[in-house]
């Protein structure tokens, strides 16, 4: 009897991480899960994502209240394109050495939405390595941006989550270019989205780009640190850490876009149109952006 | 189609004990047998214990000539500060191939296979998932020994799997246990004065507890559940969190770089920190233990419950450290107990509690009053006073209401306080 031959034990052979899915070994069938989720523990203060709402509150009810309100004047508008249950993913432009854009979108929903929901912000892995960061990052809302953390609170969870597709490239980006937006990824946003059978809400974000603009990254303290970028801003890194709060008072005005619906299933699996609609959602926050643009009259009055 | 003639590998570690007890209670099983080196570390009633390794021509004989058709390995080691890196790695690599290698082959007897394992095999990097499922690998290549060795162990077990179409093959993945009578080297530090952590790191934990343990082994082993299962309670806690539900301060006394060279100067001093440990205090673990609930598994204790009843031992241990008397397996008694024509009724283990005693406790209201009220220390505190009957019926009723580990052990060692008390002048 000719035996295939034996798989070697030794963990080099094997394709690392997929060693232990074997065909008897059904990891996961397409089973529906969502009615086995946790159930919510009254006396916990942090959800099971690390969110905390005391440390979110508090910080809410003074910096961030304070910037939305009296220094950035945030303007809002089509706060009715984001749904009130479900699912959504909103889909925003990114700017500044320390974006403000996030939590500005968080509290105007929190703010002006008939039901005020939580936002979930997608922030990169790298935070979690930060000492500090790391510890305060989640309790805010943010979580890492893996495939499967977005799909688990847009799908299972019905969760709102924010997504800025350019990612480190947008905040990267110098004043020069600004409101141009940056490459979007490789779409991995909306083939999140058609997984989950959600609707994306395109945002667009006015005024970030003048609150902290970047003149310059400087790449040789950026090596000595070894931090992510270094950007050369009106406060940073002169006025040491702390700079990187030093905004300065745009006008903000927020722009929410009608949502676009997938409510076909499988659709995440037609790359191409995948990256059609990426195109599509990126097109529609630029126009967006250079619409409002056009009409800001003062960068700072608005 | 049913188990009815169990193997388990591992008898001397907790779990194979505790699982063999477990599995006494279920009459449909005609026969559980226990192999490991060293002798049971619990009481057991009908299990026979045979002193084999993991030698597979020796199990291959055991298997064959007990017509095992389930073999429950629980010998797994995934604390590397337990033993060395090398007996860790005979163990759970060398050991789990030849136990397969026991119940290959024509002829076998063996139709199902469950295997403890542990989340270990997810590790724990900077950009792994929120939420480990079953279906996604490890992200990075393992870091530590231990590690190294739990997906070699899996993956020989998947091998094992592949190749036998006609076994049922179960893989139950533990996220960390907590409990009162399981001993880790997470419980050590949760033992502490203060909740050792990383500076700058609030790492989410998941738990399951002990008891869950064993009833998810006891599940996998009644039940046809091909495939991997997450097993860990509901609920995902910050290590903060845990510290102030064990009502313990939190001490950042782990710098955030040369966080190796500092856990290397604190064991010399007796804390001991095991580097797949480290890896996890700075990034924590999340696991989706859905698809064990689907397969009907019910959890007792969510992550924060085991907390809390770990939180509740450990204000108890000092008080009951000195009463509870450790288990001597004694061979002669074992066996005089299970084979000799002379025993009539002695094989029962004289306070074992039968699924309708423990029915009639829920029912009976308790042996003394306002007992619900009772906190556990007040409890034990009484417990000197009463009668050895009351005792045996506060023992049934604990039992079917609270279940606290600790109560009932204080009760269990004062029986048998007041047994050898009985005996001793007639001895």
């Amino acid at each position: 009897m000719a035996d295939s031959p034996r798989t070697p034990l030794s963990l080099r052979e094997q394709p690392v991480g997929k060693g232990a899915e074997a065909p008897p070994l059904p990891a996961r069938q397409q089973e529906d899960l969502r009615r086995y989720l946790p159930g919510v523990e009254p006396e916990r203060q942090l959800t099971d994502w690390g969110r905390s709402e005391r440390v979110e509150g508090l910080l809410d009810r003074t910096l961030v209240e304070f910037y939305y309100r009296y220094w950035f004047r945030a303007e809002v508008e089509g706060i009715e394109n984001v749904p009130a249950t479900g699912g959504a993913l909103l889909v925003s432009n990114h700017s500044g050495a320390l974006p403000p854009d996030a939590s500005m979108i968080g509290k105007a929903i929190r703010e002006e939405h008939p039901h005020p929901r939580p936002l979930n912000i997608t922030v990169e892995h790298f935070f979690k390595g930060y000492p500090g960061f790391s510890m305060l990052i989640p309790k805010l809302g943010c979580v890492a941006a893996h495939p499967a953390n977005v799909h688990r609170l847009l799908y299972d969870e019905e969760q709102l989550v924010l997504v800025f597709p350019e990612g480190r490239k947008g905040t990267e980006k110098l004043y020069k270019d600004r409101y141009r937006l940056r490459r979007f990824g490789r779409g991995g946003f909306v083939e999140a989205a058609m997984r989950a059978r959600v609707p994306i809400v395109p945002v667009c974000v006015v005024g970030a780009e003048e609150a902290q603009p970047i003149f310059a990254q400087l790449k040789l303290l950026k090596k000595l640190t070894g931090l992510l970028y270094v950007p050369l801003t009106p406060t940073f890194p002169h006025f040491g850490p702390l700079g990187m709060l030093g905004y300065l008072p745009a006008k903000f005005k927020l722009r929410f876009l009608e949502p676009i619906h997938f409510d076909e299933e499988g659709m995440h699996e037609d790359k191409g149109l995948v990256q059609t609609t990426a195109h599509e959602v990126r097109a529609r926050i630029q126009e967006g952006l250079f619409d409002m643009v056009a009409k800001r009259e003062s960068v700072w009055f608005g | 189609m049913p188990s009815q003639r169990i193997l388990i590998t591992g008898l001397s570690t907790y779990w194979g004990g505790r699982l063999a007890q477990a599995l006494e209670a279920d009459p449909s099983i005609e026969a559980i047998i226990g192999v490991d080196n060293e002798e049971p570390s619990v009481e057991l009633e009908r299990t026979e214990y045979v002193k084999v390794g993991t030698q597979h021509a020796l199990l291959r004989r055991v298997v064959d000539a007990a017509e095992i058709d389930t073999v429950v390995d629980t010998r797994l080691v995934v604390d590397s500060a337990t033993t060395s890196s090398r007996k860790a790695h005979e163990n759970n690599v060398i050991g789990t191939m030849n136990i397969l290698a026991a119940c290959t082959g024509r002829g076998s007897s063996v139709r199902k296979v469950v295997f403890k394992s542990s989340s270990h095999f997810y590790g724990s990097e900077q950009d792994d998932p929120a939420f480990f499922d079953e279906s996604m690998g490890r992200p990075h290549p393992p870091g530590t020994p231990i590690e190294r060795d739990i997906l070699e162990a899996e993956a020989s077990v998947a091998e094992f799997a592949d190749k036998s179409p006609d076994v049922n093959v179960t893989i139950l993945r533990f996220a960390n246990v907590l409990g009162p009578r399981v001993r880790t080297s997470l419980i050590e530090l949760f033992s502490l004065p203060a909740v050792p952590m990383i500076l700058g790191f609030d790492p989410r934990y998941q738990f399951v507890h002990e008891d869950d343990v064993v009833h998810a082994l006891e599940h996998a082993t009644q039940r046809q559940l091909p495939g991997i299962y997450n097993v860990a309670g509901d609920g995902v806690l910050a290590l903060t969190e845990v510290a102030g539900l064990l009502g313990k301060p939190y001490a950042p006394i782990l710098p955030p770089w040369g966080t190796g060279i500092a856990a290397s100067v604190l064991r010399r001093i007796g804390l001991d920190f095991p580097s797949e440990m480290l890896a996890q205090l700075r990034f924590g673990r999340g696991l989706d233990n859905r698809r064990y609930k689907a397969a009907g598994f019910e959890y007792g204790y969510t992550s924060r419950e085991a907390v809390l009843a770990l939180a509740e031992h450990l204000r108890l241990h000092p008080l009951l450290r000195s009463s509870a008397e450790p288990y001597r397996y004694e061979r002669e008694v074992e066996e005089f107990l299970r084979w000799s024509p002379n025993v009539r009724n002695g094989t029962r283990r004289p306070l074992s509690v039968s699924p309708q005693a423990r029915v009639a406790g829920l029912a009976s209201s308790p042996p003394v009053d306002h007992y619900d009220d009772l906190r556990p220390d007040e409890i034990i505190s009484l417990i000197s006073s009463l009668e050895p009957q009351a005792l045996a019926a506060l023992r049934e009723y604990e039992n079917g209401h609270h279940g606290r580990a600790a109560v009932i052990g204080a009760i269990d060692s004062a029986i048998a306080r007041s047994q050898a008390s009985d005996t001793a002048p007639g001895a």
